[in-house]
């Protein structure tokens, strides 16, 4: 029967099991995963399997290693959205953490784009590090984005987004992100995106600002191709900042709802 | 005359823009996304869009943060 080891199509005797398999292909290996999970108890293998076995600390191959990542994704899942491409206006701390969130899962093509540098004010809630302050935002992201998951191509745009270049710079866009900080930007990209580029779904975040109860930033559906995440109503302002939890809890909303379009699922 | 608003029906004198109404609704017409009839409207077209009897409208309005 057919099954896959490390991700490699390979035919096998019909009645092995999965410590069989092990020994014959990877006997020091610590870990087995059938089928997306852990296994420890020894099972019968099916014609269609997974199996990936993993040695702690062995530091694969560029060949095997993005097998080996995979093992974990959904069967299925992860052939789809690797061959997607989502955009990300903003990379603040909406915009770095729904980037992280899509490069982990394995979302195939990031087109990024910011026109700010990293501050030491950042790092409160934005997914950058201390030895990167002074760098373009979008520099660093893809710097980080690459150390989570080399596997992932990553578009940057170092520049402000305009009415003008916005069509262009994400017309192609499966499904496209808004991160921005400002009302009146968030308003822009809505209006231009939504009417330049109809028919793809455009996921926005308002309202996420101060330390508020978590289960009032909700993912609701507000326009035909547009779903709003956040409490609708908690805008940054003096006294009420942006925050890591809040901010991540938003941001993973967003990355969420991403995820549900891009497998054909209603996010809200 | 009779437009839904974020699926409300509400009743209005015409004649009406957009911008007008967004004025009436106190609403900041920088800070939202207005959707007619399943086409979102750029600001630039807020003045002179009028509103006809029956139109649905999507109103979203947006907080700064992120």
């Amino acid at each position: 029967m057919k099954i896959e080891i490390n991700e490699r199509p390979t035919d096998i005797a019909s009645d092995t099991t999965l410590h069989q398999l092990q020994r014959q292909v990877k006997p020091g290996a610590d870990l087995a995963i059938l089928n997306g999970f852990p296994m420890n108890a020894d099972h019968p293998l099916a014609e269609g399997d997974r199996v990936v076995f993993i040695r702690r600390g062995e530091q694969p191959g560029p060949d095997e290693l993005e097998a080996l990542m995979a093992a974990r994704h959904t069967p299925g899942v992860h052939a789809r959205i690797k061959r997607a491409t989502v955009g990300i206006a903003g990379c603040g701390g909406l915009g770095s953490a729904v980037a992280i969130a899509l490069a982990r899962v394995g979302v195939g093509h990031l087109i990024i784009a910011d026109f700010d540098v990293v501050e030491p004010s950042n790092l409160n809630r934005q997914q950058y590090f201390v030895d990167q302050i002074g760098l373009p935002k979008v520099e660093a992201l893809r710097e980080n984005l690459s150390r989570i998951n080399p596997y992932v191509h990553i578009t940057h745009h170092f520049e402000r987004l305009t009415p003008d270049n916005i069509p262009d710079r994400f017309g192609r866009v499966d499904v496209m992100v808004e991160a921005f900080d400002g009302a009146d930007q968030k308003a822009m990209l809505a209006q231009t995106f939504l009417s330049r580029v109809p028919g793809t779904p455009l996921v926005m975040g308002s309202g996420m600002a101060g330390f508020g109860p978590s289960n009032t930033v909700i993912t609701q559906r507000a326009a035909t191709n547009l779903y709003l995440v956040g409490d609708g109503e908690t805008a940054a302002r003096p006294g009420e900042g942006l925050m890591a939890p809040r901010v991540g809890i938003a941001a993973h909303h967003q990355a969420n709802a991403v995820l549900r379009l891009l497998l054909e699922k209603t996010p809200a | 005359m009779n437009i839904t608003i974020n699926g409300q029906p509400k009743q209005f004198k015409a004649p009406l823009t957009v911008s007008a109404l967004l004025d009436a609704l106190q609403l900041d017409g920088d800070r939202v996304a207005v959707e007619l009839n399943c086409n979102v409207l750029l600001k630039e077209q807020f003045d002179a869009t009028s509103l006809q009897n029956g139109d649905a409208l999507e109103i979203v309005q947006f907080v700064g943060g992120g």
